[in-house]
């Protein structure tokens, strides 16, 4: 066999090794997945009576049904998509208008303003969670989903301030200088001229702000305990009490938590992928 | 330009809303957190200034101990298998093989799902009669291995560290995978004129260049780790017999369910210290490394 041969027959066999290894590595991300929707269609019946692994024989359309009624699915999903969705609003006017001022503006305390700001993402949540729940009980904000909108924008402060003022600061300055001629007040400069030009990474950010938001838990858990405000997570957890030995209900709203989210990303992968990757080279 | 960029209307405008809610809620939160952490506090009435007795109380406990210790060892457990993995996956990915789309989206699928989803889904994984994994076993003849994952102190600790680290491989991945594409290509291309194969290339030429974003990774896994709470909340509560617990589950314990406002203010503001020392201790050893 001569050289060129060998380091051939060794590069496919190498070939071979790395497939099987990304098959298995997506399979064992992938499987947990599947097996879930599986379940979720599956009565007690069948999981214990043997058939756990593979696909349902009878698939059980009514674990949805007593999921979503019974189980009051339906109302966390949509608080989940409500206070997420007001999160990345209000969230994105702040962190565009104090970037802005931030980065383009002139004034004095710029920098010690924008380190304070900074300053938040090395503070563990955890942290605030007794003073929040304190100030929350005072101002009766427990059990409202003030109490979740509040923590859940602040804390996605920082991150967004940082990217965003990091954006604006690599726009050239003579953008603004000829608005500047034509007579633009500091209001339609930001908005007319600046916000168009740093929107991509505005919606990166208010997709991990989405994200964030939704898979939030712990604010949520201690904050919130009236079914009417429960958002998914922590409906889920309840849920799991409630249908403690019954598998498929539980799968069921897991499913439906899932799906929304799984499906935006398998749309928007791209975007997605960027979005979280932008927020922690930045961070 | 200098007056309408100067424009102090404006920057209120702009600023102070944010800085309002921030420092309202986060600075003034984390200096009542300290506060606390000096009371002998129930919650009811008026707290008892201890001084930092809570402090020294908290270094004598040894379920806080272990929380603490835990949560080191699992950022160590993390750093030597979880960024290897990632390393490796996107090493792979990036060196030209068919479907490089397809794998990276799937092995990113579990970053965009929740904790509770992916802790109650290994909750099931875990089951001793029914879940999947003792199934497994069973199937392959390996009975003798199947076990109460969560319930035996012996394994608990490991099977709640599995989840957190099997959800996370393909964030590491995806930042490892970004980095090595924006090495220029012409480096590449030199490489390999220089007769550089797709190992030597990796081990000589790609691994020193994504060193930065190793770094970066090293961190937020460790800093992770010491902040890691809904999981292990979802999986075990900190349970069996506090062997799982990490110091956010004690804290959340102490105050929430055991009412020591003090006592669990003063775990707070432990994890934010260690926090800080942490990420700068590790910035100073790369720091050091480099020169």
């Amino acid at each position: 066999m001569s050289e060129k041969m060998k380091s051939r027959s060794g590069n496919r066999l190498v070939r071979l090794i790395i497939t099987v290894f990304l098959v298995l590595w997506a399979a064992l991300q992938i499987y947990p997945l599947i097996w879930l929707v599986f379940f979720s269609f599956k009565s007690n019946e069948e999981i214990f009576g043997g058939n756990i692994a593979g696909p349902p024989l009878v698939w059980k359309v009514e674990n949805y049904s007593n999921a979503l009624m019974s189980g009051n699915v339906f109302r966390y999903l949509f608080n989940s998509i409500w206070v997420s969705l007001v999160v990345v609003a209000v969230t994105t006017v702040l962190v565009a208008t104090s970037a802005y001022a931030l980065s383009r503006m002139r004034w004095k305390l710029k920098k010690p303003v924008y380190w304070i700001f900074i300053s938040g993402m090395t503070i563990p949540v955890h942290a605030t969670l007794l003073p929040l729940f304190l100030i929350f009980r005072s101002l009766h904000f427990v059990n409202t989903p003030m109490a979740i909108l509040l923590p859940y924008t602040v804390f996605a402060l920082p991150t967004g301030i940082m990217i965003l003022t990091n954006a604006y600061a690599t726009l050239p300055i003579e953008m603004e200088e000829s608005a500047c001629i034509d007579g633009c007040n500091v209001y339609q400069m930001f908005w007319k001229i600046m916000f168009p030009l740093v929107k991509p990474t505005l919606a990166a950010i208010a997709m991990f702000t989405f994200l964030s938001s939704w898979n939030e838990l712990m604010f949520a858990m201690t904050f919130i305990s009236d079914p009417k405000w429960k958002t998914l997570t922590v409906g889920l957890q309840s849920l799991s009490g409630m249908f403690y030995t019954e598998w498929g209900p539980i799968g069921a709203g897991m499913v439906v938590a899932t799906g929304p989210v799984l499906l935006i990303y398998l749309l928007l992968s791209k975007q997605v992928q960027n979005a979280l990757v932008m927020g922690a080279v930045k961070g | 330009m200098n007056k309408i960029l100067g424009n102090k209307t404006a920057i209120a405008i702009f600023t102070v809303p944010a800085l309002v809610l921030f420092g309202g809620t986060i600075l003034y939160s984390i200096i009542m957190s300290f506060r606390y952490s000096l009371l002998d506090w129930n919650g009811f009435g008026e707290g008892v200034f201890v001084g930092f007795a809570n402090y020294v109380k908290l270094f004598q406990d040894k379920v806080f101990l272990r929380a603490a210790g835990n949560s080191l060892l699992l950022g160590a457990i993390t750093l030597v298998t979880q960024l290897p993995l990632a390393l490796l996956l996107a090493l792979i990915l990036t060196s030209g093989i068919k479907g490089e789309g397809f794998y990276r989206t799937v092995f990113f699928i579990p970053m965009t799902l929740s904790s509770v989803v992916i802790g109650q889904l290994w909750l099931k994984i875990y089951n001793p009669n029914y879940g999947i994994l003792n199934t497994l076993l069973g199937a392959l003849g390996l009975e003798s291995l199947q076990r109460n994952w969560l319930g035996d102190v012996d394994t608990a600790l490991l099977s709640a560290f599995v989840p957190i680290i099997w959800q996370n491989v393909g964030y590491h991945m995806l930042l490892f995978y970004t980095s090595i594409k924006s090495i220029s290509r012409d480096v590449i291309e030199a490489a390999k004129l220089d007769g550089a194969t797709g190992f030597t290339s990796a081990i000589y030429i790609t691994i020193p260049l994504v060193k930065p974003m190793i770094r970066t990774c090293a961190i937020f896994v460790i800093i992770g780790s010491l902040k890691a709470f809904d999981m292990i909340y979802v999986l075990t509560n900190g349970g069996p017999v506090h062997m799982t617990e990490v110091p956010s589950s004690l804290m959340f314990s102490n105050i929430f369910n055991l009412n020591k406002y003090g006592y669990g203010s003063s775990i707070s503001i432990f994890i934010v210290v260690e926090c800080i020392i942490m990420a700068l201790v590790l910035q100073k050893m790369f720091h050091v490394k480099d020169e």
